[in-house]
């Protein structure tokens, strides 16, 4: 038996004890002769992209495998560059991360934590990942956010959008690009009192989950805030698929406005349904009955159809921005897949893009150099405008955008058009916002 | 009062969709005894010829219009469906309009084929198997018509609205003396649940006023006497399995505008069906559809909010524990017959 | 020995040793070669393996034996899983008084579900154990979230007030869980050439376990209460005819393979500390009936192979991407290449449901008795061949060994 330094961490071995074979390091313990879990010792540095491939969420994931095969397409330096172009931080040559070729797996998280925690391992503990990334809930995000503090990786998260992922289960390894239920109640509650007035009565159906109620209170807490009153917040089963037993005491409840808390096959169907039985139609307290959807996706808005149009919501990216780095990807994801990219292919392929960064201005894909070289990093040019990644609490602060299903769609995709941009100010909170509080960040870990 | 109308009328709705699916699957597995996991797909295919219906109607040619640009700044191109240019945009709208009623006549012939493929190419061959492999098989089956739907479709619901005239509601408050929104009720849920009236009424009239209905009910009763007796009953159960397979098919169809189909929504029903099915007791029709209604409207009542004020979480539970209920105080469901499925 | 006949010593003997030397047995390729895509080899899998194989031998045990189809059974899986973790955030980081925990917990839930359930036969069992399984999975995730934490599953935290130990360690992080210090997520790597094999503490104390599971399961199938409860299966009335109550007897077998679940339960915990409601739903009951008819109800050994098959799927078919895909026909003409590729490209990768519903079906088609028909098939050819008359049904592998071919 002889030992050879061939395999991915040949080099870790040195030092092990010597003839026999067999070497000591481990994954996750502290005798390793290791910096950190997984360093990258070859020509090439594995990433792990773990998105829903099967299961209600699917298409979604799909989306976002696209957007991170482009991305890595990018780093690689192939195709146009991208928002490589426009993004502010030139640390990025194309030619890889630190000179070492980007590689990559995936995994399909089945949108259900256990799974996506088994995927996240193995991408770990078989493939050497140093970073995963993806995930379209935020149960899953915050599971595997989880799983990659206790591993010493970096989970750069995806579609995230409970308060919790930055609240009370942030974590020192993990990141989040995508905004949040807060984020979506101080943006879209101006926008509705601009268009439905103060005076209004609203009417809450939400997921009954801990996503759910997070965006049910920030949503009811932004609107009152401005002079709405909420009469209910009804929790519907996740399972649900037939709204209509939900639906039908609304209108005789005395409120005018319906907001519904749900996303993905939830919202589509809740959306149908209300549309339905009419609401729209109706006038309550002699103003025109409203629905509002605080999460957008414009997958998912595809999916009810004519029943979004002149429906008010609020989402983190769309194709239809203007600005150049917007373009820019809009233009290399067209090329490429022959279609706009979701708001999904949109936050992956930027969260790639800043781990790279990152690790190239830290010099090392060590987490806990990266760690430092995103906390409180300032970027531009990613499609958000100005943007800060805050070092409390590993939340990316930006623009949001209030969106209205589009009344006249000149195509399949052109579901959603741009009612306002509101400026990061809007939407920023302190740390310690009692939505948020209870977590710790803890410190890096690097794993080894 | 108003508040629990409403919710009546919602349970008979909910019900009926409960009834419809509960329906085919007794004939399946209340009757013929095989356990049919695939009884779900059968369903989301239904709902699925609605959507390729739809698709097919608005197939479309393409003009480049160099006014408009898409979302990479190129000339647009402009679909327009080739119904609309035949019949002109007035009749050829309305065609496609209703693309879902049309749904049911391009359904019928789909899905007793498919009926009749499964019986002769696979359950067939499983009558005798133990149930535990006919779970397995038709599992499998279930995964495998799912995933090829979702290589076709995507994974993403698909609209699938109703017609233009059966859009918004009907006020039944107004009706009754109550105030105006007091009891609405959409149109097209009221037509779904007069549709699943005249389809349970023809399966019931069938079976009970035909010969091979007759020959069908005393083969289910005993299935070797009628053996004996030389008639072929192994013929009779494709038909009534091909049968089977066209009332999912059509509670699917007709379901399409409630809920946009997506590839996974026979998973959804499959075990809520199961559940109807045994609470209306093993082997009997009429029970299937009274528990299919009676689940729908305990349903809608647990979602009201006098009631989960008072039981927290109750609608979500609601059909399983009715369901436990009944079977601990009635052995074999409401109208279960003795022997079937008991061991 | 050990109260067991010569043919059931070897059968624990192979399984024991092929439980042991797994990690060579599921890494046949080196790890840098194309085909390392199906080594199977690393701790996290490994684990599931033979935890998911607990979970089908207790399932077993009623099914199998009873004929007691239970739709249910993930519920004290899930159960299993939130006390051992709950274990964790108030008692100690050990494992041992997780996994008890677990099992207690496991245990009393199936009595009551089991005393309820057993009242009724058939269909109406498997629907009454259903009822009570879904009810669990909906209430764990949205009125009971404060017990278990809803969606996002219950977690360890920084602060949890743990009596024996401490919530965070010198270095800010959450302990890790061990058994008297060995602590489970450690692994010894080994280098043999080009080849890479993991020793994991955790895989190990699985295993282990796993075997302890085996031997009983063959000790109660060996007994007079197997027996019993074959007879139940055969014909109930008939026993119930002589006077005999056969109720306590399927409690027990109820009961017994509760416990099971709520030992792979509370393995699954141990091994990563989160218990997620989804594991208490219908699709997770589904899978173990599913891993224990694909392996082969009633046998002993098919109810393992039957859980490494699904999970083997599972977590290998689902990571084969394109990328892989042209990766190992690359040595192809390009339009060849291209064309295999879209060829296998519906069947890997996301589209990994679609091959595990074709192996179901192929399995139940052309293989009856489950997979350990198959591998009885191949023991005959070979015994045939070789003019041996002993064509036991020793020879099988308790999990799945890669289907390159397939």
């Amino acid at each position: 038996m002889s030992k050879t330094t061939l395999t991915r961490r040949g080099v870790l071995k040195t030092g092990a004890v010597a003839g026999a074979g067999v070497a000591l390091p481990t994954i996750f313990t502290a005798s390793s002769a290791a910096a950190y879990t997984n360093e990258p010792t070859g020509s090439t540095v594995t990433l792990g992209f773990n998105v829903p491939q099967t299961g209600p969420y699917a298409d979604e994931g799909a989306d976002e495998l696209r957007a991170y095969e482009l991305a890595v397409e990018h780093l690689n330096g192939g195709g146009d560059g991208g928002m490589m172009n426009t993004f502010s931080s030139k640390a990025l040559k194309g030619n890889g991360i630190m000179g070492k070729k980007v590689d990559f797996v995936t995994g399909d998280t089945q949108t259900k934590s256990d799974a996506a925690r088994a995927s996240a391992k193995s991408m770990i503990e078989k493939d050497g990942a140093v970073m995963i990334t993806g995930g379209s809930s935020s149960g899953v995000a915050i599971a595997v956010q989880g799983l990659c503090q206790e591993a010493g990786v970096i989970f750069m998260a995806g579609l995230t959008h409970s308060n919790d992922t930055t609240g009370k289960d942030k974590k020192a390894n993990g990141f989040r690009h995508f905004f949040n239920g807060y984020m979506s109640g101080a943006a879209l509650a101006p926008v509705l009192q601009k268009m439905y007035g103060s005076d209004r009565v609203a009417y809450h159906l939400t997921a009954d989950y801990t996503w759910g109620w997070t965006q049910e209170e920030s949503i009811a807490a932004a609107t009152e805030a401005l002079g709405w009153q909420t009469v209910n917040k009804v929790r519907t089963p996740l399972a649900a698929t037939d709204f209509s037993s939900y639906i039908a005491p609304v209108l005789n409840s005395g409120a005018d406005v319906l907001v519904l808390n749900h996303y993905g096959g939830n919202m589509v169907n809740s959306l149908t349904n209300a549309v339905q039985f009419g609401l729209r139609e109706k006038q309550v307290n002699g103003k025109n009955f409203e629905i509002v959807v605080p999460l957008y996706s414009r997958l998912m808005a595809r999916g009810a159809g004519e029943n979004v149009k002149g429906i008010f919501g609020s989402t983190n990216w769309h194709w239809s921005l203007t600005d150049e780095g917007s373009q820019a990807f809009v233009k290399s994801f067209g090329t490429k897949y022959g279609f706009p990219p979701s708001q999904a292919a949109h936050t992956v392929y930027c969260q790639t893009l800043l781990y790279a960064d990152a690790a190239e201005r830290a010099g090392t894909f060590n987490p806990c150099g990266i760690v430092e070289a995103l906390e409180g990093f300032e970027f531009d040019g990613l499609g958000n405008g100005k943007t800060l990644y805050r070092a409390e609490d590993h939340q990316c602060f930006k623009d949001v955008l209030v969106v209205k299903g589009k009344d006249n769609p000149t195509s399949e995709f052109d579901l959603l058009e741009v009612v306002e941009v509101t400026p990061v100010g809007q939407v920023t909170y302190a740390p310690d916002h009692p939505m948020f509080a209870g977590g710790s960040l803890g410190s890096c870990n690097p794993g080894a | 009062m108003d508040a629990i109308l409403l919710q009546i009328l919602n349970g008979l709705d909910k019900g009926s969709a409960y009834a419809l699916i509960a329906l085919g699957l007794t004939l399946i597995f209340g009757t013929l005894g095989v356990v049919n996991f695939a009884h779900g797909a059968l369903f989301m295919i239904g709902s699925f010829c609605a959507v390729t219906l739809s698709k097919i109607l608005t197939l479309s040619y393409e003009v480049v219009d160099e006014t408009q640009k898409d979302f990479l700044g190129n000339p647009l191109k402009v679909k327009t469906p080739y119904v609309e240019s035949w019949f002109g945009p007035e009749a050829g709208g309305a065609i496609i309009d209703w693309a879902v009623p049309l749904a049911i006549l391009f359904a019928i012939p789909i899905m007793i084929s498919i009926g009749f493929i499964m019986e002769r190419g696979l359950i067939k061959h499983f009558y005798k198997r133990p149930h535990a492999d006919q779970i397995l098989v038709t599992f499998g089956l279930a995964i495998v018509l799912q995933e090829v739907i979702k290589y076709f479709y995507g994974a993403n619901p698909i609209p699938t609205p109703a017609p233009d005239v059966f859009r918004g509601s009907f006020d039944f408050g107004v009706l009754l003396g109550f105030d105006p929104n007091a009891i609405i009720y959409p149109y097209w849920r009221l037509v779904y649940f007069g549709f699943a009236a005249v389809i349970i009424g023809a399966v019931f009239a069938f079976l009970q006023f035909t010969t091979f209905g007759m020959v069908v009910r005393a083969g289910m009763a005993d299935r070797e006497t009628v053996g004996l007796l030389g008639i072929n009953i192994d013929k009779r159960f494709t038909i009534m399995f091909g049968i089977a397979a066209a009332v999912a098919g059509l509670a699917g169809v007709m379901y399409a505008p409630i809920n946009s189909p997506n590839y996974h929504m026979g998973m959804d029903f499959l075990v809520l069906s199961f559940v109807v099915v045994v609470v209306g007791g093993m082997g009997s029709l009429p029970g299937a559809v009274l528990a299919g209604f009676m689940l729908g409207i305990l349903e809608s009542f647990a979602s009201m909010n006098e009631v989960k004020s008072i039981i927290p979480g109750i609608d979500q539970i609601i059909i399983y524990l009715v369901a436990i209920i009944i079977l601990l105080t009635r052995p074999r469901g409401l109208m279960g017959r003795k022997g079937v499925m008991e061991d | 020995m050990l109260g067991l006949n010569k043919k059931d010593m070897s059968l624990l003997l192979i399984v024991g040793a092929l439980a042991l030397l797994a990690p060579f047995i599921l890494n046949p390729f080196p790890a840098d070669s194309a085909m390392a895509q199906f080594n199977a080899g690393y701790p996290d899998l490994m684990q599931r393996f033979v935890i998911f194989g607990i979970f089908a031998i207790g399932f077993n045990i009623l099914f199998g034996l009873t004929g007691y189809l239970s739709f249910g059974h993930a519920a004290f899986l899930g159960v299993g899983s939130y006390s051992a973790v709950w274990m964790f955030k108030l008692l100690s980081m050990n494992v041992v008084p997780a996994i008890l925990l677990s099992v207690i917990v496991a245990g009393l839930f199936s009595l009551v579900i089991g005393f309820v359930s057993l009242r009724r036969s058939g269909i109406y069992f498997s629907i009454l154990t259903l009822a009570f399984a879904q009810m669990s999975f909906n209430l764990a995730y949205s009125v009971l979230t404060p017990i278990t934490n809803g969606e996002t599953g219950l977690q360890l935290t920084l602060n949890d007030p743990r009596v024996l130990g401490v919530s965070q360690t010198a270095d800010g992080s959450i302990p890790v869980t061990n058994l008297f210090g060995m602590e489970m997520r450690s692994t010894f790597e080994m280098d043999l050439g080009p080849w890479l094999f993991q020793f994991n503490t955790g895989y190990y104390l699985c295993a282990i376990l796993m075997l302890l599971s085996f031997y009983l399961s063959v000790r109660i199938f060996r007994s007079p209460f197997g027996m019993m409860l074959r007879a139940v299966k055969s014909n109930q009335h008939r026993m119930n005819y002589t006077g005999l109550n056969t109720r306590p007897y399927t409690l027990a077998a109820f009961v017994i393979s509760g416990m099971y679940a709520g030992l792979a339960g509370g393995l699954l915990a141990s091994m990563d500390p989160l218990a997620g409601a989804e594991r208490m739903q219908w699709t997770a009951s589904g899978e173990v009936v599913l891993m224990t008819i694909l392996g082969g109800a009633g046998t002993l050994l098919g109810p393992i192979l039957g859980a490494g098959f699904i999970k083997y799927f599972e977590n290998i078919f689902s990571k084969i991407n394109d990328s892989v895909l042209h990766g190992w026909f690359g040595f192809m003409p390009d339009g060849l290449e291209d064309f295999i590729v879209t060829i296998v490209h519906p069947f890997v990768g996301k589209g990994w449901h679609l091959t595990l519903g074709l192996m179901f079906m192929a399995v139940v088609i052309f293989l009856p008795g489950g997979l350990i028909e198959g591998g009885q098939r191949i023991g005959k050819l070979f015994s045939r061949k070789s003019k041996k008359s002993d064509g036991g049904d020793a020879e099988h592998h308790p999990k799945q060994t890669p289907h390159v071919a397939e």
